[in-house]
C-alpha cells in the first residue's frame, strides 16, 4: 500500500515538477507568472488525443506530436501578446492580466471545439503492475516518473551545457546586462517559452495518459504547480521540482491514509502555512519585490 | 416585467463585488483571483445564520461581511509584504479551498447538492439603494486620504513608502473593503435566490470580476459601474446553449485587446461626470489616447 502511494505520488509530483519548471522558467527570467501556461498543458493532452484517435496509434509519435504543439502555442501567445507589451515596457500587472485573459479564452475555446468531455486515450501506456518489495506499483507511474525526469533532465542538460544555457543562465541574473552582451533577449524570451511549452506539452500528454483529457485539466492541475513553484521558491528550477515531488507525494498519502476529499484542501493550507513560516520558499534567494 | 426586475437585482447585487473589487485591483493595483470565494463566505454564513437562529435577513447579511472580511484580513496578513505573486496565489487558493470545503462540510452546507429554503429578502430596491449607498461611501474613501494613499501605493509603491506611506496598512485597507463588499454581495445573492450551490463561485466567477474592472478602467468607479452594466446582464439574457462559453471567449478576447491596445480601459482613471455626459451628448469628442498612456508606463 505504501509502495504503491509513493510511486503514484512521484509520478503525479514528477508531472507536477515539469509544470512549476515552466512557471519558473519564465519567473526566473521575466519576473511575472505566466497565467496562459494552463492552456498549453490542455492543448498538449487534446493533441494527443486527436493525433492517437484520428492519425497513428503509436503512443511515442503522438507524445511528440503534443509536445510540439503545445511548444508552438507558448511561443505563439509569447509573440502576439507578451512581446508587444515586453516591447514597451509595460507594468508586470499588465503582463498576468493579459495571461488570465488568454487562458479564461482558451479554456473556453476548448470547451466550444472539444465539448466538456472525458476523453480516455485509445493507445496508452502498459495498465500492468508489477511487484516492488510485495506490492502492486502500476508500470503507468513508474514510466511517467521515468519520462517526466527524462525530460527534466534534458531542460537542465541545455541550461547547463549549451550556449542558450549560458544566456539563460545569465539573463535570469539581469535581463539588461545580458542583452548588453550581445545576446538577443527576444529571441532568447521566444527559446525559454518554447522550453516551457514543450514541458507543458509532456505533463498535458502524461496527464491525459494517466487520467484522461478535458478542458479543465490544464487550469486545474497548472494550478497546483503554481503552488509547486511557490512552495520551492518562485524563480528556482530545482525548488520547484523537490516542491512538486513533495506535494504530489504528501497528496497521494493523505488520499490514501486520510480522505481523497481532503488533498486538495491540503495543496492550499501548504500554500498558506509556507507563506507564514517562510515566504521565500524551500529553496527561493529572495520573495520582496525588487521593484 | 418581472423577468427584467429579476435581471436588474442580480446586475444590482453582482455590482456590489464589482465595486468592491474596484477597490482592490482598480485602485490599490493588487490583483485577485479569489474574490467568488469572499461572495461564498457571505452567502453560506449568511444563509446558514438566518436558517439556524431567529435572527433578521439584514443582521444575517451582516455578519456575512464581517466573516468575509476577517477571512481576508487573516490570509492577506501573511503575503501583502511580498510581491504580489504570492497574493494573487494566495486569494486565488483562498478562492478554491472555500469552494472545496462547502463542498465536503454537506452536513452544514449541502454540499455539491446545494442549500434550499433560504429565507427570501432583498428586492430591486433594497439591492439598487445598497448600490448607491456603497458607490457614495467609495466615492468618498477615494477621495479621503485612505483613497489617495491606496493610488499612491498602485502607482509606485516604493516612491510611496518612502513618502511614509504605510502601504501595508493600505492594502490591507483595500483588502478589508473589497472583501466586506463580496460578503454583502454573496449575502444579498443567497437570501434572492433562496437557494445556494458551491458552483456559483467558481474561479470563473472571479476571474469575471477582475476582468470587469478592467475593461472598465483601473482606477475609476465609474468605469467599473459602465463596464458591469454593460457586461452584467449578459448571462441573463443569453441563456441558451453554448452562449456561457462564448461570453467568456468574449471577455478573454476583450481583455486581451484592452490591455494591447489601450490598458486603460473604457475610462482610464477618469470618473464620468454629469458634466462629461452633456458634453458628450453636445458633441462627440475626439478622443485622445495620451492620457490613456500615461499610466501603463513604468519608468
Amino acid at each position: 500500500m505504501f509502495i504503491q502511494q509513493l510511486a503514484n505520488g512521484l509520478s503525479v509530483g514528477s508531472v507536477y515538477a515539469l509544470m512549476a519548471v515552466g512557471y519558473a522558467l519564465i519567473y526566473s527570467l521575466l519576473n511575472f507568472t505566466n497565467f496562459a501556461h494552463s492552456i498549453t498543458v490542455t492543448i498538449g493532452a487534446f493533441t494527443t488525443f486527436f493525433f492517437l484517435t484520428y492519425a497513428m496509434e503509436n503512443l511515442f509519435l503522438g507524445i511528440f506530436a503534443g509536445i510540439l504543439t503545445a511548444a508552438l502555442l507558448a511561443a505563439f501567445i509569447e509573440f502576439i501578446a507578451y512581446r508587444p507589451l515586453l516591447k514597451r515596457n509595460a507594468r508586470r500587472v499588465y503582463l498576468m492580466i493579459i495571461g488570465l485573459g488568454i487562458s479564461v479564452m482558451g479554456d473556453n475555446l476548448v470547451i466550444i471545439a472539444f465539448t466538456g468531455r472525458f476523453r480516455i486515450f485509445p493507445v496508452n501506456f502498459p495498465s500492468e503492475s508489477i511487484q516492488i518489495f510485495g506490492s502492486n506499483v502500476g508500470l503507468v507511474d513508474i514510466l511517467i516518473f521515468v519520462v517526466s525526469m527524462l525530460a527534466l533532465l534534458v531542460v537542465e542538460l541545455i541550461i547547463r551545457k549549451t550556449k542558450l544555457g549560458l544566456a539563460i543562465r545569465s539573463a535570469s541574473y539581469s535581463l539588461e546586462a545580458t542583452s548588453l552582451m550581445g545576446v538577443d533577449t527576444f529571441q532568447l524570451i521566444l527559446w525559454i517559452f518554447l522550453i516551457a511549452g514543450s514541458l507543458a506539452g509532456v505533463a498535458g500528454t502524461l496527464l491525459g495518459a494517466k487520467y484522461t483529457a478535458y478542458p479543465s485539466l490544464g487550469t486545474f492541475y497548472t494550478n497546483k504547480a503554481f503552488i509547486c513553484a511557490v512552495f520551492g521558491g518562485l524563480g528556482s528550477l530545482p525548488g520547484a521540482v523537490v516542491g512538486a515531488l513533495v506535494l504530489g507525494v504528501s497528496e497521494a498519502m493523505i488520499s490514501a491514509y486520510v480522505s481523497t476529499s481532503l488533498r486538495d484542501l491540503f495543496a492550499y493550507f501548504l500554500l498558506i502555512a509556507i507563506l507564514l513560516v517562510r515566504p521565500s520558499g524551500l529553496m527561493g534567494k529572495s520573495s520582496e519585490d525588487k521593484a | 416585467m418581472e423577468y427584467w426586475l429579476g435581471v436588474a437585482t442580480l446586475v444590482g447585487i453582482y455590482m456590489i463585488a464589482v465595486l468592491g473589487v474596484s477597490i482592490l485591483c482598480g485602485f490599490t493595483g493588487m490583483f485577485s483571483m479569489g474574490h467568488a470565494g469572499f461572495m461564498a463566505i457571505g452567502a453560506y454564513t449568511s444563509a446558514l445564520l438566518t436558517k439556524i437562529l431567529p435572527i433578521p435577513i439584514f443582521a444575517g447579511v451582516l455578519a456575512g461581511m464581517l466573516t468575509a472580511s476577517l477571512v481576508g484580513m487573516i490570509i492577506s496578513y501573511p503575503t501583502l509584504k511580498l510581491r504580489d505573486d504570492y497574493f494573487i496565489i494566495v486569494t486565488l487558493g483562498i478562492g478554491e479551498a472555500i469552494k472545496l470545503i462547502i463542498q465536503n462540510a454537506t452536513s452544514i452546507t449541502g454540499g455539491a447538492r446545494g442549500l434550499a429554503d433560504i429565507p427570501k429578502g432583498p428586492n430591486v430596491v433594497h439591492v439598487w439603494l445598497l448600490v448607491v449607498i456603497t458607490v457614495i461611501v467609495l466615492k468618498s474613501f477615494i477621495h479621503s486620504r485612505h483613497g489617495r494613499n491606496c493610488i499612491a501605493v498602485r502607482e509606485e509603491e516604493l516612491a510611496a513608502q518612502s513618502v511614509g506611506i504605510n502601504v501595508f496598512r493600505y492594502k490591507m485597507e483595500a483588502m478589508v473593503i473589497s472583501c466586506a463588499l463580496c460578503g454583502l454581495s454573496g449575502g444579498l445573492l443567497g437570501h434572492y435566490m433562496h437557494y445556494l450551490q458551491p458552483n456559483m463561485f467558481t474561479m470563473v466567477k472571479s476571474d469575471e470580476l477582475v476582468i470587469m474592472v478592467i475593461l472598465g478602467g483601473r482606477g475609476s468607479l465609474t468605469g467599473s459601474i459602465l463596464a458591469g452594466l454593460l457586461l452584467l446582464p449578459l448571462p441573463e439574457l443569453l441563456r441558451f446553449g453554448g452562449a456561457e462559453e462564448w461570453r467568456m471567449v468574449l471577455y478573454g478576447f476583450l481583455v486581451v485587446m484592452v490591455i494591447l491596445f489601450r490598458p486603460s480601459g473604457i475610462m482610464g482613471t477618469r470618473e464620468l461626470t454629469l458634466q462629461d455626459v452633456k458634453t458628450f451628448f453636445r458633441r462627440l469628442p475626439r478622443k485622445s489616447g495620451k492620457e490613456a498612456r500615461s499610466i501603463d508606463r513604468k519608468e
